[in-house]
């Protein structure tokens, strides 16, 4: 076919898997963390996504993320049901890989960024209700800002921001909306009281370690070719997941006595966080700093949200939406044309414009998803309820919600 | 008088204790695995940004039926094998007892409790042996 390279396309479905799987690596990585009654809850908030996104994405997500520009806004419905995302490549997009290539891995995207904000809501949020926000959120939230980064003639894209692998599509979107729904759903009952200790450590380092293996995927096929690029954002990834689980152990184990390895997990999960934006475009030097740096803010943001009382159950803002915002913003200090010509420089190499676009992207993308959420939580929590009964959440909404235990 | 002995203690000290109580002839037992605390109050544990407070240890309870006059020797035999001298090495609790019955053989009271070389029959060998001397 035109222009299609077999190699970049076989990278791409590969790297289509491995993003694909770190949607069930994140739901072992929450439901390590909730209590026991709610494990299997939790596994399929994240498992579910899945299921609803496929199906949304191909019916008219990936068209209102990518398709033809509408006012800088929105995508059309051009490719409404894949109609016509086919074999030949989209040059604007991916120009070596089919068009059905970039859209399928895309989709994965589209998947794990709702699956990101449960983290906010576990253990207490009422399914049916759940269900209804996916599919809203993705639609009027997550597509949108996808377009204005991502899609061709998308505003902050034509803007000049950088956002390699969805640092602020996904991370910052994710985390700041996980923030508006915490403050509408409220706080689980006994939080700040009882003790509501992991059920399982093992399963998030589990969940960890596959997220890690994953971004290789995330990170690296966003270069859409199997290269050098696609390389160096997969060094750099690892980079700053290894500096950034190296800061929160020395930070566990200076202010709380003893290395945490929770705390160890997570910190190679938001290293990773910071450096998606980034990946591919700057240098390994600058993924260490990167990833140390968000292990620093994420670790004092956690802290910063539980001193306020806010019950944002698994610290979704503190890992993906500080982390994120590091991330990007970073974007804009260490970009470097060197490392990848088709990005910019950043503040240090001389283009202080750079962090200011990072900024305002970033900004555009806090402001639009924390509002829009708050707003679409409120009115969920208006027409159907967002809880459960206070009975059902003291039961555990494993036998509540679906009737099953996780261990007989 | 048939007795019960609730012993809790660490974990840890399971094996230790139950290898005493096998030196002097005490064998029969079951063991639950329990939560609690004393005085102590529970440990700190380290979560992934801060600490927390658990205060329900998991420990374990030995549960230990005899007769009365092999008690206090029991009693003392848990003590040494479980104590480390530090807050959490645990408590011991002794009821009486209604009825013992063996299930397979249905015998009841003391031929319910007493099996081969246990710690009667080890004080029999030892009168008798007295006796014959």
């Amino acid at each position: 076919m035109n222009g299609v390279n077999s190699g970049d396309t076989a990278w791409l479905i590969v790297a289509t898997a491995l993003v694909l799987m770190m949607t069930p690596a994140l739901a072992f990585f929450y439901g390590g963390m909730v209590r026991r009654k709610n494990l299997l809850s939790t596994l399929n908030l994240s498992f579910i996504v899945m299921g609803l996104i496929s199906i949304q994405w191909i019916l008219f997500g990936y068209s209102l993320a990518f398709g033809p520009n509408l006012g800088g806004f929105i995508g059309s419905l051009k490719y409404a049901g894949f109609s016509g995302v086919g074999a030949a490549p989209m040059a604007a997009y991916a120009p070596t890989v089919p068009h059905i290539g970039f859209a399928s891995y895309q989709m994965m995207f589209a998947i794990i960024t709702p699956a990101l904000i449960t983290g906010a809501f576990v253990e207490r949020v009422k399914f049916k209700t759940f269900l209804v926000f996916v599919l809203l959120w993705a639609t009027i939230v997550y597509d949108p800002v996808a377009h204005w980064v991502w899609g061709v003639g998308g505003w902050l894209r034509n803007m000049g921001a950088l956002d390699f692998a969805g640092g602020t599509v996904v991370h910052v979107l994710a985390g700041f909306s996980a923030l508006a729904f915490a403050m509408v759903i409220g706080a689980r009952k006994g939080f700040g009281k009882s003790t509501m200790e992991p059920v399982a450590i093992p399963y998030t380092v589990l969940g960890a370690g596959l997220l890690w293996m994953g971004w290789f995927g995330f990170n690296g096929g966003s270069a859409f070719a199997a290269n050098g690029l696609a390389f160096t954002a997969i060094l750099n990834t690892n980079t700053a997941a290894a500096a950034a689980c190296l800061v929160w152990m020395l930070l566990s184990w200076r202010f709380d006595h003893r290395p945490s390895v929770l705390g160890i997990a997570t910190g190679a999960v938001v290293g990773l966080v910071a450096i998606t934006p980034a990946a591919g475009f700057v240098a390994p030097w600058a993924a260490i700093i990167i990833g140390g740096f968000a292990a620093f803010f994420s670790y004092y943001a956690i802290g910063f949200v539980r001193k306020r009382n806010l019950d944002e159950s698994l610290d979704v803002f503190a890992c993906h939406g500080i982390g994120g915002t590091w991330g990007a913003l970073a974007t804009g200090l260490f970009a470097s044309k060197a490392i990848n010509p088709a990005g910019a420089n950043g503040l240090f190499y001389g283009n202080p414009k750079q962090l200011l676009i990072q900024a305002a992207a970033v900004g555009a993308a806090i402001g639009f998803g924390f509002v829009v959420t708050y707003g679409l939580a409120k009115v969920l929590n208006w027409t159907m309820g967002l809880r459960v009964s206070e009975n059902a959440e003291e039961v555990g909404l494993d036998i509540s919600e679906h009737g099953e235990r996780a261990f007989a | 008088m048939t007795k019960k002995i609730e012993a809790i203690i660490r974990e840890e000290k399971l094996n230790d204790v139950k290898e005493a109580l096998r030196n002097i002839g005490i064998v029969g037992m079951n063991v639950s695995e329990v939560r609690g605390h004393g005085r102590q109050g529970g440990i700190e544990l380290t979560g992934r940004a801060g600490t927390y407070q658990v205060d329900l240890l998991p420990k374990i309870q030995l549960n230990i039926i005899l007769s009365d006059h092999n008690v206090d020797e029991t009693i003392d035999t848990i003590c040494g094998a479980a104590d480390t001298n530090r807050p959490g090495d645990g408590i011991i609790f002794v009821y009486p007892v209604e009825e013992v019955v063996r299930i397979r053989t249905k015998e009841r009271g003391k031929m319910a409790l007493s099996y081969e070389d246990d710690i009667d029959s080890r004080t029999d060998e030892i009168e008798d042996s007295a006796a014959a001397t």
